[in-house]
């Protein structure tokens, strides 16, 4: 690891004026990301700013039923909170099937939208990688591609999004507070994440010195039925091949609202928007799943090794489509 | 967890320079060569002259030769290096010493009060569940913290909150036996 200076901070102010002024300076917050990323010399700051004692660590109500989840309000926090788990019941699960017991005390929620790809030509220092040196051309295109992205990606980037807990927040419509040199302002859950195009290197609307303050999960009481579905190589502590987390509302027998987002088979955290239009106004059947499942995933572009995502993310969805359907409750 | 502060006791401080725990100087930059960092570890309050670079696992090892946390991956996959930083379990691979300044660290080593050993050390010496030896620190750091986090209700609850901690001589059946033993006889006394 390269030799790296270190400031502690302790208000917001501080560490926006911090990390602004200085094009070397990186924020530390969980550093299960950065830490590794020093490590391994992808990431080269000058210097981390240490963000860990700054007061957005709370999980807070919002008027109606929403949450606000503090930027620094770790992940084993989230997930074990009451109100969580009550009324986005997926965004427990989520976050309790991501990565392991250790790693969720330490790490943070606007870390966690800030987490880097885990494409090992990303994480290899000298393989060609549009994301980490642009221009440089993707190794995983024709490499070893089993786990990258089939929908939302470029001739430029294939690169799955990591995250388990940006799935349920994705569907949510979950809002992202950034504060910087300039003030503060948010942004979207599903603009927050760019898809690669000829940018892959850019991931995030995020500036220089501009920190995530908050994420905001909006009232939406539906999501009280909803649930996160994984699948992966080995039962625990593994990233997704594919995911979807669902929340459904029935009306009159037919589906009268559906939120679905997928995790694993794209680029971003990916809302499926198809599939929830096909859904909607219709019976919840396993022909209507189906078709619905086959629609989002129909633009998907298969790779030597990852073609089978788009198969599995369908099923992962259908599956995922059902068990909320099973849960009864508000006809 | 009542065994952290068994056996504080302070070693000598450096004239002039604060306490972490007291209030920490915004925004002084530091490093990136060597400075003097503060860390209460098991107790007792250590002095160190490491480089912000230096992870916590590292300083612990090779500055203050407490050598129960073991270096595995060094990459937050294998558990090996788990200790406790303010109580809760954490990987000491992927922390900054830097930045546990102020905060509390448990080891495999504070978890003994004198020749005692703490509960789950018994069980898992009672219930032969290690082999090499190598992954059992942080097993045993996460076996406690799983129990008081509330995650002991089944064999599958066990397994699954075990899982950020790897043994490759696939001593799980036993782990889980030491870990079902102490929950069992801690329940109603938490």
């Amino acid at each position: 690891m390269q030799p790296i200076a270190y400031t502690r901070v302790s208000d917001v102010t501080s560490a926006i004026t911090e990390a602004a002024s200085d094009p070397g300076s990186e924020f530390l917050a969980g550093g299960t990301t950065e830490v590794d990323m020093l490590r391994i010399g992808v990431a080269r700051p000058r210097r981390v700013v240490d963000i860990n004692d700054l007061p957005i660590s709370r999980i807070e109500e919002l008027p109606g039923g929403g949450i606000r989840l503090g930027a620094l309000a770790r992940m084993s926090d989230v997930a074990q909170a009451p109100s969580v788990r009550q009324r986005f019941p997926m965004v427990a699960q989520a976050l309790e099937l991501g990565a392991s017991a250790q790693l969720r005390n330490m790490a943070s929620m606007g870390g966690n939208l800030m987490q880097r790809v885990r494409c090992s030509y990303f994480r290899e220092g000298t393989a060609p990688c549009n994301k980490r040196v642009p221009g440089s051309g993707c190794a995983a295109i024709d490499g070893v591609n089993r786990g990258h992205a089939v929908l939302g990606t470029s001739e430029h980037c294939i690169a799955t999004h990591p995250s388990d807990v940006a799935v349920p927040l994705v569907a949510l419509d979950a809002v992202v507070h950034i504060q910087g040199p300039q003030g503060t302002r948010t942004v979207g859950f599903d603009d927050f994440f760019l898809l690669p195009g000829d940018t892959p290197d850019r991931e995030h609307p995020i500036g220089h010195g501009e920190l995530i303050t908050a994420i905001d999960i909006p009232p939406m009481p539906m999501a009280r039925r909803s649930h996160y579905l994984k699948v992966r190589d080995r039962e625990s502590y593994e990233f997704a091949l594919t995911a979807a987390a669902v929340a459904m509302r029935m009306e009159n027998g037919v589906i009268g609202e559906v939120r679905i987002g997928l995790g694993g088979v794209a680029t971003k955290p990916w809302r499926a928007r198809r599939a929830e239009e096909v859904l909607t106004g219709q019976r919840p059947d396993r022909e209507t799943f189906e078709r619905a499942a086959r629609e989002e995933m129909a633009p998907a572009v298969r790779r030597s090794m990852n073609g089978f995502k788009a198969e599995l993310g369908r099923r992962t969805m259908v599956r995922a489509l059902e068990t909320v359907a099973a849960m009864g409750g508000t006809a | 967890m009542s065994h952290q502060t068994t056996h504080r006791t302070h070693t000598a401080r450096v004239p002039g320079q604060p306490r972490a725990t007291e209030a920490a100087p915004v925004a002084a930059e530091r490093g990136p060569g060597t400075v003097e960092v503060t860390l209460t570890v098991n107790g007792t309050v250590h002095d160190i002259e490491i480089e912000p670079r230096v992870s916590l696992l590292d300083a612990l090892r090779e500055h203050l030769d407490i050598t129960g946390p073991k270096k595995g991956c060094n990459q937050g996959a294998c558990g090996a290096c788990t200790v406790w930083v303010d109580g809760r379990r954490v990987v000491s691979c992927l922390t900054l010493a830097i930045s546990c300044e102020g905060h509390e660290v448990t080891t495999v080593e504070g978890l003994a009060d004198g020749d005692e050993l703490h509960p789950m050390q018994q069980a898992f010496v009672e219930h032969d569940a290690f082999q090499c030896g190598y992954c059992t620190p942080g097993q045993l750091m996460s076996a406690i913290a799983l129990i008081e986090e509330g995650h002991a209700d089944d064999d599958a609850e066990i397994r699954e909150w075990m899982s950020g901690n790897i043994c490759r001589c696939a001593a799980y059946p036993n782990i889980c036996s030491a870990i079902r033993a102490v929950r069992d006889a801690s329940e109603g006394g938490r």
